[in-house]
């Protein structure tokens, strides 16, 4: 065994001791410390924590740290080595059921832990899957593909177009759902790219992910899941979608438009919300996908779509506050940023002393385009004087595109042309909802807590 | 052998020793910190009130050594929906598992490591946060956060050293309103309040024994200043095994004078499943005997006039028949003074398939449904005469699981006891209450990082610990003062006053005791503000002249006198 697995994770004096009283990871042992005897199996140390503590799981399964500075004596008592592996079991298939593709970027649909890191390691093929969710062998034939293995924040322009291609080609193979697993951090940026880079599908693309890792008991991974299967296996949604929970409590997920979702709360269950317009449907083990508009494209059963996996980079989110300076916008231009979507204030406005930086980058060449930062409600740049300046600049009203969709389409537009008129036609056809004509008026309804009628909402309706 | 009759002083060493009993404790206590132990949420008092409620099931996951726990798997069985109702005064995102811990809270860690150098513990040097999975839904994450501060402690309890196991802490669990069929409800005010659990080792000899240690836990905590006293702030779990049984956790027991009997009549039951086994054994039984013969007995059901199985199968139910070959008479085999093995088996279908209407199962071995409709059953069960039959009735998945469990719990009957947790009735005897967990419910909280001590942290902990319980008792004891006095400083948590009080009045330790202890509790019950009786109040009072004289009544007279007058406030 090599001395990284040896002392697999440990460094500096913690190594130093193992290494002095011969004894390695996995070894059961009997240790004296200056504050006493410590009877255990010498666990790998997480490569994050410090180098001066010897990690030892005591018989009744805690961890407990001591001090390598501390230890008077090891004596090991034998071997042990634990493995982790998720009950494997054939996934069942059954010719009647339909198909569906799962194609894995990352995130924690299923997973084990690895106690070296404290990572969590992604469960992933249909047989782990059918282990630890037998329940979507009643739903679907699953086939399971690994895309990437990366963090939701790693996504990029690479993977994206990965992505699209690997949609289109399950698409044209015959698969009857797609289902993509994904972190939930940027699940609604890749959902809105996907929505225009892979158009018109004849079936569901539902994205999916979980809040809380599905190595925890209380884990909504699991029913995630199970509400993505039974959308991408049954529903008539042919759109990219992402399912997730609606409320906090176990009881049914919802379908957002990929262009009108966004993750709202750092850690709720219930973060994802479509903004500004309702969501396409709700969906639970109990009635199935059950839509809450009728507008959605439907299934069909040919295998046609419009694959168009472009993106240029050379696009920026500009965060508007007040005070911002000039020179944010310059620097951009001058490092050759092609596009701007600016999060402006109110209806959509920036302050005066960015004038002529926004003057300067338009007559750059670079597309400038506006939405809010309140998220809700539509660019209005008529109704005050700063948003006519603003237009006479140059600078295009992105109606009620939502920053990070309006970023995603830029960069899209641009791996098609750079033509400025072309350009602003492409921006304001909508491909995917981006932009709606109308703002239904419960589009916007985010609760008060500690109205009484709230209140008496949530005393009847679990949360 | 003897066996000690129900009314016994459960004290007859001899007898526990000839089966071989070990017992020993769980002391969970809660740290009286302003607030709770992963969150800035304030500890208040319990209240029923809510504003909400969310739902929850739990799955049961892979332990870091890659099994499944078996509590985890019976709890999955159940299929519970969980309900918590939320008091948004006392719970916030974090005890909702809807956001991740903050840092551990650093005044309830002093304050357990005051108690784990006060029980002589081999302190760890670094903390490490596991996941216990409690899959019952007591706690939202379906883990509990919990660390161990030290291993290897001891206690003095009656002269002798008794080991103490180990010093956890962790957080307080939410506190159960109901449990009826798939539905259990919890409040969540008490949940993640911090709590220590102090486990000692397994050396109580006789019952009475086990209260001893309660009583010495307790009274070191109460010493310790840095528990929450009062009701519902400290729970005892009590463990018991004899010979040739098993560890059996009796959950949850409030108070202490309730432990001899039942780690009396739960020896007793060991006792008696292992004479089960021998009469099953020589029966030629093996571990096959249970695999098959069960029928639907639904028809039969619907002719009997039975107070839950009526009620089942109207409601569109079913029934079934458990043939338990060559097992006539077993399930009457008694196991306590109300008890026969037909009760654990009933409690097995009560809590993993939630039939929870009572009488729950009908059995051959209680023959009040009638011989001829016994006949029926058995026949169309296909039971011979030496058979016994077990019947359930609910809906069609809970009888499922149901007959699943009646040869799951006859198996165990034929292996002895079976490791489980067990909660206390009121007549000292226990019932089923979960599959005793084992160290693969534990895994490493991946939320937070490793808490490093270092030497400030001991030492700030050994200035606040006070002198050992032995030492201060022995002082107390040598001024005269009886047990009960000393138990009754200690409780009513005004020792540090009798202390402070004592070089400064003239009256006997034993009158300034009672004066403190007894007589000022009594007249805080009638409403009498006793916050004003101080040490100052008490020098004033007795700290000249004749009050070395002053009977325990006439010292007490003027105690009343200057609390009810006002004379002597400041
Ligand atoms: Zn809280």
């Amino acid at each position: 065994m090599s001395g990284d697995e040896r002392w697999k994770g440990y460094r500096g004096p913690a190594r130093e001791a193992l290494i002095r009283f011969g004894v390695g990871v996995w070894e059961d042992v009997w240790l004296r410390s200056r504050k006493g005897e410590f009877r255990g199996l010498v666990l790998p140390r997480n490569e994050t924590a410090d180098d001066r503590h010897v990690v030892l799981k005591l018989e009744t399964g805690y961890n407990v740290g001591i001090a390598a500075d501390s230890i008077l004596d090891v004596v090991s008592k034998g071997r042990r080595e634990a493995h982790y592996h998720i009950p494997e079991r054939e996934f069942p298939t059954d010719p009647d059921k339909p198909r569906v593709t799962l194609l894995g970027t990352g995130g924690t649909i299923a997973s084990r832990l690895d106690y070296r890191t404290g990572a969590v390691i992604p469960a992933f093929s249909p047989g782990e899957l059918y282990g630890s969710v037998p329940e979507l062998a009643d739903i679907c034939n699953l086939r399971t593909e690994k895309l990437y293995a990366v963090f939701s924040e790693n996504m990029g322009p690479e993977q994206w177009i990965g992505l699209a291609t690997a949609v289109a080609r399950e698409i044209e193979s015959g698969v009857d759902g797609i289902v993509i697993g994904h972190g939930t951090d940027t699940m609604h940026h890749t959902a809105a790219v996907l929505s225009f880079m892979v158009q018109d599908p004849p079936v569901p693309i539902v994205m999916v992910g979980s809040q809380r890792s599905s190595d925890r008991p209380s884990s909504d991974a699991a029913l995630n899941l199970i509400h993505a299967a039974l959308t991408a296996a049954r529903s008539d949604i042919a759109e990219v979608l992402v399912c997730m929970f609606g409320p906090t409590s176990d009881r049914y997920g919802l379908l957002h438009r990929g262009t009108r979702v966004r993750k709202m709360h750092s850690s709720s269950r219930s973060t994802f919300r479509t903004i500004g317009d309702i969501p396409v449907a709700l969906v639970s083990r109990e009635e199935g996908v059950r839509p809450l508009r009728r507008d959605y494209r439907k299934r069909r059963k040919d295998r046609r779509v419009r694959l168009d996996a472009v993106f240029d980079d050379r696009v920026g989110i500009v965060y508007y506050y007040p005070g911002m300076k000039p020179d944010v916008v310059d620097a951009l231009v001058e490092r050759g940023y092609r596009g701007i979507v600016i999060a402006g204030t109110g209806l959509g406005h920036v302050n005066k002393p960015l004038y002529p930086a926004l003057r300067r980058a338009v007559d750059a060449g670079v597309h400038v385009f506006m939405t809010v930062q309140t998220l809700w409600g539509y660019v209005q740049m008529y109704v005050y004087d700063t948003g006519r300046d603003l237009m006479d600049l140059g600078v295009v009203p992105a109606a009620n595109m939502l920053p990070e969709v309006a970023y995603m389409k830029l960069g899209w537009v641009l791996g098609h042309t750079h033509d400025r008129d072309e350009v602003r036609r492409l921006m304001r056809t909508p491909v995917a909802n981006e932009v709606t004509p109308r703002e239904p008026p419960d589009g916007y309804l985010v609760l008060q807590g500690g109205l009484p009628e709230v209140e008496r909402f949530l005393k009847k309706h679990r949360m | 052998m003897r066996e000690p009759d129900s009314a016994n002083s459960f004290d007859d060493l001899e007898f526990y020793a000839a089966i071989g009993l070990q017992c020993g404790l769980e002391v969970h206590r809660q740290l009286a910190t302003e607030h709770k132990l992963f969150c800035a949420c304030p500890v208040r008092p319990y209240s029923p009130l809510y504003d909400a409620e969310i739902l929850r099931h739990m799955r049961p996951t892979l332990s870091e050594l890659g099994e499944y726990d078996p509590t985890a798997l019976m709890e999955f069985k159940t299929r519970k929906q969980i309900i918590y109702r939320l008091n948004r005064d006392t719970v916030c995102t974090y005890e909702m598992d809807d956001a991740p811990p903050f840092a551990l809270n650093r005044d309830a860690l002093e304050r357990a490591l005051v108690v784990a150098i006060m029980l002589n513990l081999n302190l760890v040097d670094e903390l490490h946060v596991a996941r216990k999975q409690y899959l019952d839904g007591s706690i939202p994450t379906g883990f509990q956060r919990t660390c161990i501060l030290g291993v290897g402690g001891r206690i003095t309890v009656n002269g002798r050293r008794i080991g103490v196991r180990q010093l956890g802490l962790e957080e307080d669990a939410c506190r159960e309103v109901s449990d009826v069929g798939h539905t259990r409800t919890f409040l969540t005010d008490r949940l993640s309040i911090p709590l220590i659990e102090v486990v000692t080792e397994s050396q109580a000899r006789t019952p009475v024994e086990a209260a001893e240690f309660a009583r010495v836990i307790r009274r070191l905590c109460h010493l310790s200043g840095v528990v929450r006293t009062g009701l519902g702030t400290v729970r005892q779990d009590v463990n018991v095994s004899i010979h040739g049984g098993s560890r059996v956790e009796i959950k949850g027991v409030p108070r202490i004078r309730q432990i001899p009997p039942l780690v009396h009549y739960e020896a007793l039951r060991q006792k008696a499943l292992l004479e089960a086994r021998e009469a099953a054994k020589a029966r030629g039984l093996g571990p096959d005997a249970f695999d098959e013969g069960d029928e639907d007995v639904t028809a039969e059901v619907r002719r009997l006039d039975h107070p839950v199985f009526s009620q089942a199968v109207a409601e569109g139910g079913r029934a079934r028949a458990v043939v338990l070959r060559r097992c006539a008479g077993l399930l009457a085999w008694p196991l306590g003074p109300t008890r026969t093995l037909a009760s654990e088996v009933s409690d097995r279908v009560r809590v993993v398939a939630c039939l929870d209407r009572l009488p729950n199962i009908a059995h051959t071995d209680d023959p009040s449904l009638g011989q001829a409709w016994w006949r029926e059953v058995r026949a169309r069960a296909g039971a011979a005469d030496g058979d016994a039959v077990v019947v359930v009735a609910g809906p069609r998945q809970d009888v499922a699981t149901a007959v699943e469990e009646v040869r799951i719990r006859m198996r165990e009957a034929l292996a002895g006891v079976p490791r489980e947790t067990r909660r206390a009735l009121p007549n000292g005897e226990t019932a089923f209450e979960r599959v005793l967990p084992g160290p693969d419910r534990m895994y490493p909280d991946t939320d937070l990082p490793p808490v490093a001590l270092n030497d400030d942290d001991f030492e700030r902990a050994r200035a606040r610990a006070p002198a050992p319980l032995e030492e201060v008792e022995a002082r107390w004891r040598g001024l005269g003062l009886s047990r009960a006095q000393v138990d009754a400083l200690l409780f009513t948590d005004r020792f540090r006053l009798f202390d402070e009080a004592l070089p400064r009045v003239r009256l006997r330790p034993t009158v300034l005791a009672y004066l403190v202890a007894d007589f000022l509790t009594g007249l805080g019950r009638d409403g009498v503000d006793v916050g004003r009786a101080d040490a100052d109040l008490l020098a004033s009072l007795y700290g000249s002249g004749t009050a070395g004289t002053l009977t325990q009544k006439e010292a007490a007279a003027q105690l009343r006198e200057a609390l009810s007058d006002g004379r002597h406030a400041p």
